[in-house]
């Protein structure tokens, strides 16, 4: 195999990795409003994500910069043309970011407030955004001969562009359901199931409508199968949620989520960005790629060390296995934080921010 | 300021010099919290648990700024610079690849299992995940460090004139560029500085205020000050060496970092202040040590040292007239005279002086003496900002230094910026990034005020959660709760 094809393919693992990954953390923080009923159920779906988000968001990190190193032309053309979502993802995933960390800091109630509106808004945007990027880059964008992008935000937001992002958004709000009825316990569970049942059959249908609409543009044989298995694996997924069966549920949507990634990608090789512009630049594995060395110096370390993310990834979800139920969220914090002797120079410590 | 180019420029200054408040504070505090935490696993004295759990909690809030920035820094190069990342990405790429694999996977996941672990892991795997954790921000550094040292002193590629950019040859050299060698230690060895000033600047001020709990805030100081002054040592040295390369490789630099505009054959002076016109080319008085600058150049007080003039001369011979030359002098190929001439010193003073009240501080508090004056109290409290500044004006001077060039020799900045990209969307995305930065940084220094006032809390025995039967209680509540 060509090695150029090899990057594809690894940086298609990267996005599957992303989006099985960072979307059902995307999901949890958009279900906060939605699932939880007061603070600490709040609280308990933070912390299903809060151990592991940081690191689902590397492998955006990754993607991007393997990208960059595998094929700089593609994330030139990418990046550049598509400036504003992406800088509303950054805007995005950086008040998100930051909120995981802050929220917890205080507790006076408008100060949550705040943190809350930011994981909700942080979590939508990109939950949206991505679909939409994704569509349009299996859709073709009006590229120039010097493989610039010649659209502006409104050529990304066609019918076929929302339609990705309402697939993104609702799967990951399945997907984000169907986790934390595997991560929690107690109310909260029960309601999660019973709302990844609802929201999954309507992601299946727009999933369903998207799939069917890419493969008419560009599929091929192999993502035709791709496809047809991620709906099998949605189908199934809501069919063992309804039965109370948690962890393959999770793994329904897991795989559903990772199919069909996997079969866009399938269906744009070997175009990475195909240009709709008449005598305008498609991007393609061989005229976007690094060279041979740079390729094969990263396909070595690539080689060594994924294998070892993967792994101690994996062992730290092993760690944080347990279930979560609102009797695991302490309750002794707002005590310790206004409770303790502070020789009278701090004697009221909500005043200090809120 | 209408076109793309300023616009792309203005925001890679402020969100990289914002980036880098966080990053040697998260490089710094990252060791230094790991130091405490196995001082305690080794010496089960309460006063190191207390110390660990009060500065990881300043930490934590920090390299949550630092984590969310980095996402800026990354994708920054595709949005306002795609032409730099079209030629240089073969080279430039790689190092930004593997430092995500290598090093932000690394830190991201220990230090979830560090933040939610206290209850769920056995106490020397905790703190070995904080190891790990700062193992992974040195690993980032490294590759970080050789991409801009690349763009310092290109090497092991070649110009391919088929495809029209630059083409890696040699992997090994990018990363043991010469540049890169002295680079790292200096960068690193600052950083250190940058978390050890903070530990002391934040103990220091507990010691005023907190009169019961002196004992802790002066161990805090101790170890603050030995890092300080033996990481102080590490930034002159290193820093010395990174100048006498610079001189090899950047000589343009070099004399506009002394505003020296005819070369000088032999003890050429180094001028500590000047006062002179704006564009530095005529002094009006200044205080001057002499052959200090051939001694920083070369090594040797006699040796010769270039100016600009003959170097513009130069390079308009190698190069070509300077395409960015509207930006900077009439004649071209030179950076902002006062930038790099005032930068320079500072980054220089703002150093060694760092360095130098690590040993004061030491000394001051040698056999148990407690330092009381109230001037002394000040510097130390202050040093924090102190050394964040020196950090600042150091990369400022250094990439301010490489102008007009984006990759020295290969590449100018001019031709970097992004050909698609309106003067709209660059004004929206610098606009929204500095708003909320802005809006971040008020947010963060106050939680870090109100954490420090209320200083380190009292000891509580952590659970140690064996080896093997984790689940004793199922449903006690979580040590560490989002």
């Amino acid at each position: 195999m060509e090695l150029t094809t090899v990057w594809f393919c690894l940086i298609a693992l990267l996005w599957m990795g992303y989006f099985v990954l960072e979307g059902f953390d995307f999901g949890v923080g958009m279900l906060v409003p939605i699932l939880a009923r007061d603070q600490r159920e709040r609280r308990v779906l933070i912390n299903t994500i809060g151990p592991v988000w940081d690191g689902n968001e590397v492998w955006l990190l990754t993607a991007g910069g393997a990208t960059f190193a595998a094929f700089p032309d593609w994330y030139a053309t990418l990046f550049s043309g598509f400036y504003l979502p992406l800088l509303m993802i950054l805007l995005a995933l950086i008040v998100r970011g930051v909120a995981f960390e802050f929220r917890h800091q205080r507790h006076d109630p408008a100060w949550v407030a705040w943190w809350d509106r930011a994981i909700i808004v942080g979590s939508f945007v990109p939950a949206f955004l991505w679909g939409v990027a994704f569509a349009n880059i299996v859709r073709g964008v009006p590229i120039d001969a010097e493989k610039n992008f010649t659209g502006t935000i409104f050529t990304l937001l066609n019918p076929i562009g929302l339609l990705g992002g309402l697939v993104t958004l609702t799967l990951f709000l399945t997907h984000g359901a169907m986790f934390v009825a595997l991560k929690t316990d107690g109310d909260i569970r029960h309601r999660a199931r019973a709302l990844a049942v609802r929201l999954g059959a309507v992601a299946a249908v727009l999933a369903v409508v998207f799939l069917i609409w890419a493969q008419r543009h560009t599929g091929n044989a192999g993502s035709l199968a791709l496809f047809v298995v991620a709906a099998l694996a949605l189908v199934g997924a809501l069919v063992a949620a309804a039965r109370g069966r948690e962890g393959w549920a999770f793994l329904g949507t897991f795989v559903c989520l990772a199919l069909a990634v996997a079969g866009l990608f399938v269906a744009l090789f070997p175009d990475l960005m195909p240009s709709t512009t008449p005598g305008g630049f498609t991007l393609t594995t061989t005229n976007a790629a690094a060279t041979h060395y740079t390729l094969t110096v990263m396909t070595w370390i690539g080689a060594i060390f994924t294998p070892c993310v993967v792994l101690y990834q994996a062992w730290t979800y092993w760690v944080f296995r347990k279930r979560i139920a609102v009797h695991h969220i302490p309750t002794d914090e707002l005590a310790q934080q206004g409770g303790r002797g502070e020789l009278g120079m701090d004697p009221d410590p909500g005043h200090v921010l809120g | 300021m209408d076109s793309v180019l300023d616009i792309a420029r203005w925001q890679f200054g402020i969100v990289t010099i914002y980036h880098f408040f966080f990053v040697p504070l998260t490089i710094g505090l990252s060791l230094l919290c790991a130091v405490m935490e196995t001082i305690w696993l080794r010496t089960k004295e309460q006063e190191w648990l207390r110390l660990t759990k009060f500065f990881a909690k300043l930490f934590l809030i920090n390299i949550a700024m630092g984590v969310v920035t980095g996402i800026v820094q990354e994708f920054q190069f595709g949005m306002n610079w795609s032409d730099y990342s079209r030629f240089v990405g073969d080279v430039f790429g790689a190092p930004l690849a593997v430092e995500a694999l290598l090093a932000f996977f690394l830190e991201s996941t220990f230090i979830g299992l560090w933040i939610f672990g206290w209850d769920k892991l056995p106490r020397p795997l905790h703190a070995a995940c904080l190891w790990i954790v700062h193992l992974g921000t040195l690993f980032s550094s490294w590759f970080i460090l050789s991409a801009n040292s690349w763009m310092q002193h290109p090497v092991g590629y070649r110009y391919n004139p088929r495809t029209g950019r630059a083409e890696l040859t040699d992997f090994w050299a990018v990363m043991f560029n010469k540049v890169q060698l002295g680079t790292f230690p200096h960068v690193i060895a600052a950083a250190y500085m940058t978390g050890a000033a903070f530990v002391i600047g934040v103990a220091a001020w507990l010691y005023i205020r907190k009169a019961d709990d002196r004992a802790l805030y002066r161990r805090a100081m101790r170890l603050g000050a030995w890092v300080l002054a033996f990481s102080g040592i590490v930034v002159v040295i290193s820093g010395d060496v990174q100048g006498k390369i610079m001189t090899d490789v950047q000589p343009m630099k070099m004399a506009s970092a002394e505003a020296l505009w005819t070369t000088s054959n032999t003890c050429a002076p180094f001028s500590v202040f000047t006062i002179g016109t704006r564009d530095g080319k005529h002094k009006k008085w200044a205080l001057e040590v002499p052959c200090l600058l051939s001694f920083l150049a070369t090594g040797h007080f006699d040796k010769r040292v270039q100016g600009i003039d003959n170097l513009r001369a130069e390079y308009q011979k190698t190069y070509g007239t300077d395409p960015g030359s509207r930006y900077y002098d009439a004649g071209g190929y030179t950076p902002i005279i006062p930038v790099t001439y005032w930068s320079f010193r500072w980054m220089m003073g703002l150093g060694a002086s760092g360095a130098g009240l690590g040993f004061l501080l030491l000394w001051l508090t040698r056999r148990g003496r407690a330092p009381n004056a109230w001037w002394f109290s000040w510097a130390a409290i202050l040093s924090p900002l102190w050394v964040l500044l020196g950090n600042s004006v150091g990369w400022l001077f250094t990439e301010v230094g490489r102008q007009p060039w984006v990759v020295f020799g290969v590449m100018t900045t001019q031709s970097a910026v992004s050909p698609g990209v309106s003067a709209t969307e660059a004004w929206i995305s610098v606009i929204s990034l500095t708003l909320l930065y802005l809006v971040l940084a008020v947010v963060e220094l106050r939680l870090l005020v109100h954490f420090i006032k209320k200083g380190a809390e009292a000891y509580v025995e952590p659970p140690d959660p064996a080896w093997r039967d984790r689940d004793d209680d199922p449903d006690r509540p979580l040590t560490f709760a989002y």
